[in-house]
């Protein structure tokens, strides 16, 4: 049983086998700054989890959590399985390529933190390039590239080993509207091609409707998980659903939601 | 290179496009005339002020009547370039030889403690000091120790420039090593980079154009060092480098020797410089902002 095949499941969101779980998950900056508190969530095989919040809710510090960046103050965080090399990766807000290495050689980053040889992954970096469209820049520099492309080039590094599981921190907040409905619709092509699960932090609503099956909606001071949302629409999505009615009522949904999470007070 | 006006070529490198607006033409032709002006100028503005400033110095010595023991005319220094320069290439040699040597070593020295230091905090902070101390004693001071502990006067000239050329290298470098983007080091962390894959993927990388920029202060600083060195060696027969020469030359009232000497570690200087901005150049074109010409 391949990684790939076990992440992609027919079963609706919450019913697919585990794949990580946070369970009371708290994390304290220094000694008073609360970053996050009391946040259990389970991850299945192949869920498109949103974390939405405005900023200062601790989105970025549950996803650097579970990379591993950095560890829980108390709570755990568990694999379902014992993670790989390549299990997991990671897309940051700034496409953070390294500018002496062509798209190519950054692409290879992960593969070659591993000890493979470049000739050895060949296909699978230009596999991954492919998928994001950027075959033919293949031996470009970083610096020739636009902010969209080398966001791209980014996502291309992060699925080139086929992870389980993908984090992305607002990938494409810096990125222009036009740029990035294209690339919502290539993360959703891309993960009907390898199937990876996905928790996305985003503090675009319209996005994270689009995007995911689960919305996590969180609220700031301390940072935790309000409530959580489901979107029913099955993949792929494409822009038909951006323009449906049902998009529409779910985007207020998760609005009115988010607003209740930015008036709520911490009751504790 | 900016991804307007342009086409994909079939490499997939971005090329300019093949038809620009004739509107654009006539402002672009002015363009290039300015850039191409200022190419030329940068070579003979330069060599002008020399031509200049030689004539300027020989009107001076002929009006004034100024003896050739306190100022000689630039063609006698020419001349005695000429005639001297068995003994003079020789002396040019042994300083450049030391002044490659103790580079060579600096690069080594600086560039491995600057490794050593960001592997652990515990070495930094223990003999960073003994660094500094180093860089900001003048070597005229250390030199006659270090002559009478060294026996070899050639490892005491070299151990001399070295104390001299290091320190830029050394606190470039580790600042550079230092200075790897924080995103690129939590990706590293995420993949499961070892130390050493940190170190040769992501840390000396980054370090390079630190690195150069120390590397192209240290080249004119251990030639510095390996003069000032030689100086305090004093006369101490062979291997016997430029500095020795003007010594010599001083004690004889060979003044025209001594500009022939001086003039031949100017020039030195110069090519060390500039060998080593190409060689920064060459490294860095691909992708250092400092090397990149931006089109516009
Ligand atoms: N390394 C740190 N040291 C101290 N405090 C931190 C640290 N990292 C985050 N915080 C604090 O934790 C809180 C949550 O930060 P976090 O970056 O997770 O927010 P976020 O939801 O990602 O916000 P944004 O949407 O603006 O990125 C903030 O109040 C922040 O000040
Ligand atoms: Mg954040």
């Amino acid at each position: 049983m391949t990684p790939m095949a076990a992440t992609r499941s027919s079963a609706p969101a919450g019913e697919r086998s585990p794949l990580l779980s946070m369970s009371h998950v708290d994390k304290v900056f220094g000694r008073d700054v609360v970053a996050l508190r009391d946040m259990t969530l389970d991850v299945g095989q192949g869920d498109f989890i949103s974390l939405l919040g405005p900023s200062g809710c601790g989105k970025s510090t549950a996803l650097r959590l579970i990379a591993g960046l950095s560890h829980p103050t108390s709570g755990s965080i568990r694999w379902a399985q014992d993670r790989v090399d390549g299990d997991l990766s990671v897309v940051l807000q700034e496409p953070t390529l390294m500018p002496w290495a062509t798209v190519a050689q950054n692409v290879w980053l992960p593969f070659r933190l591993q000890g493979r040889r470049f000739r050895a992954v060949r296909d699978e970096i230009l596999e991954a390039l492919k998928l994001v469209g950027l075959e033919k820049f293949q031996n470009a520099y970083p610096r020739e590239l636009s902010g969209g492309m080398k966001m791209r080039v980014s996502i291309a590094r992060a699925l080139v080993t086929r992870p389980r599981l993908m984090l992305m921190d607002e990938p494409f907040a810096a990125l222009d509207e036009i740029t990035r409905f294209k690339l919502n619709n290539d993360i959703l092509a891309m993960r009907e091609k390898i199937g990876c699960t996905v928790i996305f932090v985003t503090h675009s609503v319209f996005e994270s409707v689009f995007l995911s099956d689960r919305i996590v909606i969180m609220a700031a001071r301390p940072g935790r998980v309000i409530r959580e949302l489901r979107v029913g629409e099955p993949y792929p999505r494409t822009e038909v659903f951006r323009t449906s009615s049902d998009y529409a009522a779910q985007c207020r949904a998760a609005s009115e939601a988010l607003k209740e999470a930015m008036g709520a007070h911490d009751d504790h | 290179m900016t991804t307007t006006d342009e086409t994909l070529g079939q490499d997939g490198r971005l090329q300019p496009a093949t038809a620009p607006a004739i509107a654009a033409d006539t402002e672009e032709m002015a363009r290039l005339r300015r850039r191409r002006a200022e190419k030329i100028g940068q070579w003979v503005l330069p060599a002008l002020v020399v031509v200049l400033t030689i004539f300027a110095w020989d009107r001076i010595v002929v009006i004034n009547e100024i003896p050739h023991y306190i100022l000689p005319r630039p063609g006698l220094v020419a001349k005695t370039l000429i005639e001297d320069w068995p003994i003079l290439f020789d002396s040019l040699l042994v300083t450049l030889q030391i002044t490659m040597g103790a580079l060579a070593i600096a690069v080594l020295g600086g560039v491995g403690l600057a490794v050593l230091f960001t592997q652990s905090r515990w070495i930094e902070m223990s003999f960073f000091p003994y660094a500094v101390i180093l860089q900001v004693t003048p070597i005229v001071s250390i030199a006659p120790l270090i002559f009478i502990y060294v026996d070899s006067k050639i490892a005491g000239l070299l151990i001399c420039a070295w104390i001299v050329a290091f320190f830029p290298i050394l606190s470039n470098t580790t600042l550079g090593l230092n200075s790897a983007d924080h995103n690129l080091r939590d990706l590293f962390k995420v993949y499961g980079a070892n130390r050493w894959q940190r170190l040769r993927f992501l840390q000396l990388p980054s370090a390079l154009p630190y690195f150069l920029g120390g590397l192209r202060i240290a080249g004119g600083l251990s030639l510095i060092g390996a003069v000032v060195a030689e100086y305090v060696a004093g006369t101490g027969g062979i291997g016997s480098g430029l500095a020795f020469r003007i010594l010599e030359a001083g004690y004889r009232l060979n003044i025209p020797r001594m500009f022939a000497a001086l003039l031949l570690i100017a020039l030195t200087g110069i090519v060390i410089f500039a060998s080593l901005s190409f060689l920064s150049h060459m490294l860095l074109r691909k992708w250092h902002e400092s090397a990149i010409k931006r089109e516009t």
